[in-house]
This record gives C-alpha cells, sequence and structure tokens, in this order.
C-alpha cells in the first residue's frame, strides 16, 4: 500500500471518530432520556438495520428476507430461554448460532442468482420458513412464544446496559468487517464482479460468508429483541419485517455506516406515533418507500456525506 | 398411494389447476413488464386484489354484475397502471431495477394499507354468476361450472398473450424493445408509449386473475400479498425468458400444488418454494431461462 493510499485510509477513519463519539455518548445518556424499554427496541432494530445494511450496502445484494433470520432467531432464543431455561447470554448465543446456519443455507441457495433474482428467492425462502413457524409446534403458533424469562436481567437499566454492549459489539464488527481487506473485496464485488473474479477472487465464497455475517448479526439482534421483549411471534419472521428493515435502511441512507441507525430511530419513532392509527402505518410506510426511492435515495446519511465530503 | 380416495385427488387436481390458473395469469403479466420494464411489479398482487375490489364495488353500489366486471376491472386497473407507469416508474428508468422493486413494494403497501382500513382484513364474499352456477356430475366426481370456466378463460387469455407477442407486429416491436430498446426506438417506434401500454396490459392481467377470483375465495385486501410472493418463486422456476414458460410453470406448479395436498398435506404450502430451491441448485437459471 502507498504512503498516500494510508493517509487517505488513516483520514477517512478519523473522519468518523466524531460521529462514533456522538453515538457512543447518545447510547449512555439515552435510558435516562427515553422510555429504555423504547431505547432497547431501537438499538435491537439498528443492529438489525446495520446487519441489512451490511448486503445491500457494501455486497449490493438485496435480501428480501432477513425476517428469516431476525424472526429465526427471536423464536430460537425465546425457545431456549423458556423451554430449556437457559439464562439469556447463552440462549442469544444459541440464536446466532441458528440464525448463521439458517443464512448459510439460504445463502448457498440465493447467491446461485443476482440482481432482482437474488431478492426474489430470499423473499420466497423467507416466506416458506414462515409457513413454517406457523405450523410447528415449538413456536406457539399465532400465539408465538409469551413471557420469555430475563433470567438475572430483570433490571431494566442493567437490561438496557447488557443490549447496548450487544449492539456495540455487534457495529463494532461490522465497522471492522467494512474496513478489512475483505470488506474491500465485497466492495469490489458490488463494484464489478467479473473483474473481481478475473482478479482471482473466488465472489461466491465471499458473498456466502457475507451473507452469513449479516445473518448471524441479524440474529443476534432478534435474539435480544425476544429476551427484552419476552415475545417471540409470526410478526418476526413475516415479509413485513423484511420490509420494515429495507426501509429504515433507505432512510438512513444505505451503504453509509450510521445511516441504518439513524433510519431505526426515525422508523420506530413513527412507529410509536402512528400505532393508534392502526393500518395507515403501512400506507404511511408504503408512502415513505415511494418518496425515498424517487427523491432520497441517498438517504439521511448519504446525503450528509455528500455535503461534507466525507464517508460516513 | 391407493388409498387416497379418487374424489379427493380428482377435487384436489382441479384446485390445483385453478391455481396454477393465477399462477399463469400473473407472472406472464410479470414477464412481459419485466421483459420492457426490467422492473418486477411487485404491486402485482395488490393490483390483483384491486381488480377483484372493483368487481365487488361494482356490484355492491351500483348493481353491474361480473360479466361487465370482466372488462370493466382490468381497463380502471389498467388506466391506474398507465398513471403509475407515466407518474412513478419513469422517473426511475435506467436505475438499477432493485429500485423498481422498492418503489412498486411500496405502491402495495399503500394499497393494501388503504383497503384494509376501509374493508378490515376479513373480507367479502362475492356471488356467482348465474349462468356459471352449479356443475357437472362425472361419477367420480363433482365438476363445479365455475371452475371449468376459469381454467379455461384463462388457459385462453394465456395462449392469446402468447399469440400476440409471437405472431402480431406489436408482438414483434415488444419482443425487440426488450431485446434493445434503444435501436427499436431508432426506427421510429414511440417505446415511451409502449413501455406505457405494456404495464398497463400486464397488470390489466392482474386485475382480470383478481375478478376471476372474486367468486371463489372471499374479497380481502391481503389476498394478493402472500400470492405475490408465490408468483415470484414461480417466476424463478420458469425463468423470466419466455411467456410460453411461465405459463406451463405457472400450470405445473398448480397442480404439483394440488397434489402435495393430497399426498402430503403438511408441505401444501411449501412445496413450491422447495422445488425453487432445488431448481437454483440444479439449474439456476430456470427451467426455461437463458443460461446466463
Amino acid at each position: 500500500m502507498t504512503e498516500a493510499a494510508v493517509q487517505r485510509i488513516e483520514s477517512r477513519e478519523a473522519s468518523q471518530r466524531v460521529p462514533i463519539a456522538i453515538l457512543v455518548a447518545a447510547v449512555i445518556a439515552a435510558p435516562w432520556v427515553v422510555y429504555p424499554f423504547f431505547a432497547m427496541k431501537v438499538l435491537c432494530f439498528s443492529l438489525f438495520a446495520c446487519a441489512f445494511n451490511l448486503l445491500i450496502g457494501y455486497v449490493g445484494l438485496l435480501s428480501f428476507g432477513h425476517a428469516l433470520f431476525f424472526g429465526g432467531a427471536s423464536y430460537a432464543s425465546a425457545h431456549a430461554a423458556l423451554a430449556w431455561g437457559w439464562p439469556p447470554e447463552l440462549a442469544i448465543l444459541f440464536s446466532v448460532g441458528v440464525g448463521a446456519a439458517l443464512g448459510l443455507v439460504v445463502g448457498v441457495i440465493a447467491i446461485r442468482r443476482q440482481g432482482i433474482y437474488f431478492a426474489m428467492i430470499t423473499l420466497a425462502l423467507a416466506q416458506m420458513f414462515y409457513f413454517y413457524c406457523l405450523r410447528a409446534e415449538f413456536t406457539g403458533g399465532e400465539n408465538g412464544i409469551q413471557g420469555v424469562p430475563r433470567g438475572h436481567l430483570e433490571n431494566k437499566y442493567l437490561m438496557y446496559y447488557f443490549v447496548a454492549a450487544v449492539f456495540f459489539v455487534g457495529f463494532a464488527l461490522i465497522y471492522r468487517v467494512i474496513h478489512s481487506p475483505f470488506g474491500q473485496v465485497l466492495k469490489a464485488i458490488r463494484e464489478n464482479e467479473p473483474r473481481a473474479i478475473s482478479l482471482g477472487y473466488k465472489t461466491d465464497q465471499y458473498k456466502v460468508l457475507a451473507f452469513v455475517l449479516s445473518a448471524a448479526l441479524a440474529a443476534l439482534a432478534g435474539g435480544t429483541k425476544a429476551i427484552v421483549f419476552q415475545l417471540a411471534s409470526l410478526t418476526d419472521v413475516h415479509w413485513g419485517m423484511s420490509g420494515e428493515v429495507i426501509l429504515m435502511t433507505l432512510i438512513g441512507g444505505m451503504g453509509t455506516i450510521f445511516g441504518p441507525i439513524a433510519g431505526a430511530i426515525i422508523f420506530m419513532a413513527l412507529e410509536n406515533y402512528l400505532a393508534q392509527l392502526g393500518s395507515w402505518v403501512t400506507v404511511t410506510e408504503g408512502a415513505i418507500f415511494v418518496l425515498c426511492v424517487l427523491a432520497f435515495r441517498r438517504g439521511i446519511f448519504g446525503e450528509l456525506s455528500r455535503l461534507l465530503k466525507r464517508p460516513l | 398411494m391407493l388409498a387416497v380416495p379418487l374424489q379427493a385427488l380428482f377435487g384436489q387436481l382441479l384446485i390445483g389447476l385453478i391455481n396454477g390458473s393465477f399462477y399463469a395469469l400473473l407472472s406472464l403479466g410479470l414477464a412481459i413488464i419485466f421483459g420492457l420494464l426490467n422492473v418486477i411489479n411487485f404491486c402485482h398482487g395488490a393490483l390483483y386484489m384491486l381488480g377483484a375490489f372493483v368487481a365487488w364495488g361494482l356490484l355492491e353500489k351500483a348493481g353491474i354484475g361480473y360479466w361487465p366486471a370482466l372488462l370493466i376491472a382490468p381497463l380502471a386497473v389498467g388506466l391506474l397502471g398507465v398513471v403509475i407507469e407515466r407518474t412513478l416508474l419513469r422517473r426511475i428508468s435506467g436505475l438499477d431495477p432493485l429500485y423498481g422493486l422498492l418503489l412498486t413494494f411500496g405502491i402495495a403497501l399503500i394499497l393494501q394499507g388503504v383497503f384494509s382500513n376501509w374493508f378490515g382484513s376479513s373480507g367479502m364474499p362475492y356471488e356467482m354468476p348465474s349462468q356459471l352456477r352449479g356443475g357437472q356430475a362425472l361419477g367420480f366426481m363433482f365438476l363445479p361450472n365455475y371452475r371449468v370456466w376459469v381454467i379455461g378463460v384463462s388457459l385462453i387469455i394465456c395462449v392469446g398473450t402468447w399469440a400476440i407477442t409471437e405472431g402480431t407486429r406489436l408482438g414483434s416491436w415488444l419482443r425487440a424493445a426488450t431485446e434493445n430498446a434503444s435501436l427499436v426506438s431508432a426506427f421510429g417506434i414511440n417505446v415511451p408509449r409502449m413501455i406505457t401500454i405494456t404495464y398497463a396490459l400486464g397488470v390489466a392481467l392482474a386485475a382480470f386473475a383478481g375478478v376471476l377470483a372474486a367468486p371463489i375465495y372471499r374479497v380481502s385486501p391481503l389476498m394478493g400479498a402472500d400470492l405475490i410472493i408465490v408468483v415470484f418463486a414461480v417466476v424463478v422456476i420458469g425463468g423470466m425468458g419466455s411467456i410460453i414458460g411461465s405459463i406451463v410453470t405457472g400450470f405445473t406448479l398448480g397442480v404439483l400444488e394440488g397434489l402435495t395436498k393430497v399426498f402430503y398435506p403438511e408441505a401444501s404450502n411449501t412445496v413450491i418454494f422447495v422445488v425453487m430451491a432445488i431448481v437454483l441448485l440444479v439449474r439456476p437459471a430456470g427451467l426455461f431461462g437463458k443460461q446466463a
């Protein structure tokens, strides 16, 4: 690597120091400013959106089935905590393993097609999993798994900082992956896959690995969510959930580091305010989709990073 | 296997053919639209639902029956298609096709949300036209007239669409523009107008399917939401290369689903997705797709 390139990378990492500091401060202060459970929900969905963004933003793969990993992990951790009596940390770890395994299976099948087909395949496989969950016994069908024990994390502030720690572990991993040589190859695949192949990279392996990583991180979010809200239900595996995580990422900015977090905050706030309006939430979601695609494709952090001329 | 009563077998086969008709009609529209616009029309299911609701509204509010609705609903939805294409889809042409998917997903959410607000999610019944009530007793099974009509008319529409694209001048323009739009426009053919017509035609097919479905299923805001995902799987299995491919795949998978209901009911919801996974592993381009 030339000296100029090293400097460029160093200055780029420096440009993200300020927003990271703001993020850490905000996460630490959040439960004293807003309702802690709302903050936990935002953290779980932020992590989910960041995991999703790893695929669409850095490999250029639009997964329309990420609810499979989020919801599958939600069931796994709820089941482990309730039926097997595992402590929350172990239950969440178990759910991450389940998510990674599901990610491997879906990834191997889905990466056989690109672009628009990839989206349709992931959506179809997630729907298949939805039907499985609808019929399977351990998921509790329409009722879901309720009353998941929180173990020694009953105290809401303790719970909150536990979730915050989980979030930062996931976020740091994603940050590290994006800035690693592996991440550079992923971006090369996004920009021009035939060229990456001609350079000798086995792009299929890179894509599957990225897919498994993204699935495992989405599972980390889903597994944690089940413990926090003591509930795993069909909503978590429904295609609506896959759509929501896409919307969060789109609002915040696909391919930006902080965008998915901003998107999750906005989406959760919106959902909170519109909750009493019933189905109008869906209509609003749809309208935001249309507006974002037509006029705001870069998202909040995409626009910000263009204005400030630095990657965010 | 012999333990399965013949009656149940034929009954499910019939239901399979009905479902296959809808798969074929919808995946046909998707394939035509994708060919020219390079957009996967996610709101296809919502427009199918809209077609059923137009028919229901015509009957409830204006007393206009099934037969006129079979014409009016596709026309109305086709007009809406013109508006959607002119005002929304046109603005994102040339961008990554993923944006088209997201945009039409947004439209689907809006339509489904609005109708859920107005009508709730349980759905309403739609009366069968009197001419098609009743059925034929064939000895081994009872054959409802309406179901025969649905299968027959879907087949005719599918084959007709195929004949139009293969045998008429408009069809040859369509195929040419699918291959290379800029070359076709260099020959003086108004490609933007063709795109509008194609989109309108595709969604009109969806609305037509919606009217056909109205007397069989309940007319409900979410009737298209789950269906469209299955149709996506059908499209992946068939590959979007050929129109005849979408028709054959649609009917075959419908029948396969029906047979699964007889022999292994637990898997009837998922069999099409399993087939999709197998096809992807064996022949990624789809059964009728061109190998990339």
